[in-house]
């Protein structure tokens, strides 16, 4: 009898697992299921540096203004008008139709308070950056405020239109960042209906989500975003049918998921840029790289067009100048250095190294695109000790001036300007390897006029010296690919922010 | 037994602090902590507001003792990363490891057990053999590779199992095959040669020319004395499965503490790391304790001396 019960039960056991149907995703469940590969610490856009961090935001709230990814216009959001009173001091008419997903109605106070929230320094809210430029907020009007800044500050509204979003007063006042991680409550196009830390968020369309906003109304009903850290059971997921969506996929991936002809893929372009780093005015003490013949010279023997070929591969490009070009102020405009061996070893030879030399090379990413480049330099007579650090371990020994010469990226937080990289590296700041007086006063003019004139004239000559001294050598832009359903409509941009209230069931 | 257990208990505490102060340098001085929070995309400001609110510029020293002070009052702190309760965390993610674990050694013991029973009966047989080929199979294939073969089979082309997450019992189907599996060889390969050894002695000789019935020589005289070595085993590769199943539960999105640990080693969160050494240091008492009563009961001479 026991012996039967068994059996019965394993047949059970069986039958149920031979039934199991996954939740497949497609248009008919409305339903958009995603995956994305880490654990976000928080899902407050203020306590949360992570890129899909910053992808869940633009679902949940709203700035006060929005820049459209395909003009790069600054358009008004939450707010309906906006005014330089002078290039200290910006006014912002508010919309009045605009309610948060929990029903309170948006208006002056909630943004007074999440800015002066923001600028206290006590409240810690980061990435610093992002809001530490503006001393406070006044209310003039239900639906007017003023925003006073510290100082000039030109990139304002490239902030106020992506990273600044505007809370819930009363209900973050009770709440608080951690109530806002685990229930968060914004005005933007897509309610989040469950929070399972670092594991699952599932979303809604904000039926009542308001019809003046540049970004549209989102189509598709539920968005659930999952993290899978594994690329390879993300694309099983794909392939089976949990997920729809996926990106950062690796290029031979990307490849064998469009052969198989059931899904699109999409490569875009991103903001971020690969560097060479040189210790032009010797904090790491005297080496080769303060030499300009000898930082030339390695300009000249890197295969910058056959690496984007070979390895980085999509729709990256090659760049000639310490930006991205579609960031404000990049100009391509400047002194370009070929692959030309020959021309580097005569360089070489000026400098006094006609046998080469040896130097530490320090990386923390695409060990494949650095070692591609010391082949390129071994070729030339530069033999490297190269060392692959983490990020942290990086980043502490370049900014301690530990590096006379390393490879690295920089995304420029999505920011469309070149105040986030040039002026990052270039204005005397710990990863300033050059301190060229004459780069770093451009650079301040730059970023601290309203005139956009003096702003474009000031970065073109800052960018110009750059790429004449090769204080640093741009290397190319990086790209993601994207994989996704058939029945998806999704378009990607270059700031690397995947726009789901835009996307569509076919 | 009492005395013996509680000299252990000591031991492995003692050894349980050794790692977690050895595991706090290392994670300290394998770079900034501070750095390695704010992430890549962090302003230098950030980093500094980090150092400063979490004190990584106080002395290592004085940082590990403060962590153990609160330690030993049941304060494991609050996770740098996800600012809630290590404790809070801790407890979340551990039922999913605890049942891909108790699954996983529940099928190598039902795999390896009768096979290396099997395998001893009948030496160098067809049988033997095969537990042979399993066995070298289990030893020799990487589990991630396993674990991707049996998602394409099952989950991608027949569509019987779900590729991953946790949330019904038939997501830990594959993770269970593949850790289980990993674990398997050397209960098996223990149990044929224990099995061995106790089939040849002369006790089992007196009972099987006593005309005891072969199913009652084999579980009741001869296994019972040739699992032994087996539990002792068994309790390593448990524990092992909880703090070391880092690998399928990535690859199957399981979201348990051996993933916690991985991600919270990376990415600094040293409250984090320092409350799962612990917690996986207490597991390793436990269970070797536990194993050890279980011999205990299992052979009087044990209990005897």
């Amino acid at each position: 009898m026991k012996n039967k019960n068994f059996v019965l039960s394993l047949i059970g056991a069986l039958a149920a697992t031979m039934m199991y149907s996954p939740a497949y995703a497609d248009k008919s469940s409305d339903t958009l299921n995603i995956a994305i590969d880490r654990e976000l610490e928080s899902i407050d856009n203020y306590y949360n540096t992570a890129r899909e961090g910053i992808v869940i935001s633009r679902m949940i709230w709203d700035g006060l203004l929005y820049r459209d990814p395909a003009t790069n216009e600054y358009i008004p959001n939450l707010a309906t008008s906006y005014e330089w009173i002078d290039s200290k001091t910006l006014q912002f008419d508010l919309r009045s139709d605009v309610n948060f997903h929990n029903g309170e109605k948006f208006d002056a106070d909630d943004v007074v308070f999440t800015m002066n929230y923001l600028a206290d320094p006590a409240n810690g809210a980061k990435p610093a950056r992002n809001v530490n430029w503006w001393s406070n907020a006044e209310k003039l009007g239900d639906y007017k405020v003023q925003l006073n800044l510290k100082t000039e500050f030109p990139a304002a509204l490239e902030f106020l239109s992506g990273p600044v979003v505007m809370y819930p007063n009363e209900y973050y006042g009770e709440v608080g960042p951690e109530g806002m991680a685990l229930n968060p409550v914004g005005t933007g196009p897509y309610m989040v209906t469950s929070v399972e830390p670092g594991k699952r968020y599932k979303f809604s369309k904000y039926a009542g989500y308001h019809s003046g906003s540049p970004k549209g109304s989102a189509s598709i009903g539920k968005i659930v975003i999952r993290t899978i850290a594994e690329s390879n059971t993300q694309l099983a997921e794909l392939f089976s049918g949990g997920i729809d969506w996926i990106w950062k996929v690796k290029p031979d991936q990307a490849q064998r998921v469009e052969a198989q002809g059931n899904f699109t893929v999409k490569n875009s372009s991103t903001m971020r840029i690969g560097y060479l780093n040189f210790d032009a005015s010797g904090r790491h003490g005297e080496n080769p790289m303060n030499d300009v013949r000898v930082r030339k010279a390695i300009a000249h023997s890197i295969n910058r067009e056959g690496i984007v070929e070979a390895l980085v591969q999509g729709e990256s490009i090659v760049v000639n100048s310490l930006c991205f070009p579609t960031q404000f102020g990049c100009t391509q405009d400047v002194a370009k250095y070929d692959y030309n061996p020959e021309k580097a070893k005569e360089l070489l030879a000026e400098a006094g190294y006609p046998n080469g030399f040896e130097t530490p090379f320090l990386a923390y990413r695409n060990r494949d695109y650095a070692e591609a480049m010391i082949n390129n330099l071994n070729a030339v007579g530069i033999t490297v000790k190269f060392t692959y650090l983490k990020y942290a371990a990086f980043r502490d020994k370049v900014q301690d001036g530990g590096s006379p010469f390393n490879f690295g990226t920089w995304g420029s937080y999505s920011i469309n300007d070149v105040s986030a990289i040039t002026s990052h590296f270039q204005r005397g700041g710990k990863d300033d390897y050059s301190r060229d007086s004459e780069v770093m006063e451009n650079l301040k003019t730059g970023d601290t006029s309203v005139d956009l004139a003096v702003r474009k004239d000031a970065y073109k000559k800052a960018l110009s010296r750059i790429a004449e001294e090769v204080f640093m050598f741009p290397l190319w832009s990086y790209n993601t690919n994207y994989a996704f359903s058939k029945d998806l409509n999704f378009n990607p941009t270059p700031d690397e922010i995947p726009r789901f209230f835009t996307a569509t069931w076919k | 037994m009492i005395a013996y257990a509680f000299k252990r208990s000591i031991l492995a505490i003692l050894v349980a602090l050794t790692v977690s102060m050895i595991s706090f340098s290392l994670l300290y001085i394998s770079s900034d902590p501070a750095i390695a929070m704010a992430g890549e995309t962090a302003s230098d400001a950030d980093i500094e507001a980090i150092r400063q609110l979490y004190g990584f510029d106080r002395p290592i020293v004085v940082q590990y003792l403060d962590w153990l002070k609160k330690a030993i009052s049941g304060d494991l702190g609050k996770s740098y990363y996800f600012r809630t309760d290590v404790s809070h965390l801790i407890a979340e993610r551990l039922p999913t490891t605890m049942t891909l674990g108790l699954c996983a050694i529940i099928f190598a013991i039902g795999l390896a057990v009768p096979l290396g029973v099997a395998s001893a009966i009948r030496p160098n047989s067809i049988i033997d053999r095969v537990a042979l080929f399993l066995s070298v199979m289990g030893q020799a294939l990487p589990s991630f590779w396993f674990a991707l073969i049996l998602i394409v089979l099952f989950s991608v082309n027949l569509r019987w199992l779900p590729v991953s997450g946790s949330d019904t019992w038939l997501h830990f189907v594959m993770p269970t095959i593949v850790l289980g599996y990993y674990a398997a060889p050397a209960i098996m390969r223990l149990t044929r040669t224990g099995m061995l050894e106790v089939l040849s002695t002369d006790y089992i000789r007196t009972a099987r020319a006593k005309g005891l019935r072969p199913p009652v020589v084999l579980f009741k005289h001869a296994l019972r004395n040739a699992i032994i070595p087996v539990v002792s085993l068994a309790a390593v590769q448990f524990g092992f499965m909880l703090g070391g199943s880092i690998v399928v539960e990535t690859i199957f999105a399981l979201h348990g503490a051996g993933f916690l640990a991985w991600e919270s080693i990376t990415r600094n969160d040293l409250p984090t790391v320092q409350g799962l050494i612990l917690a996986f240091s207490l597991f390793y008492i436990i269970l070797t304790l536990i194993a050890d009563l279980i011999n205990a009961w299992l052979d009087p001479r044990i209990r005897i001396s």
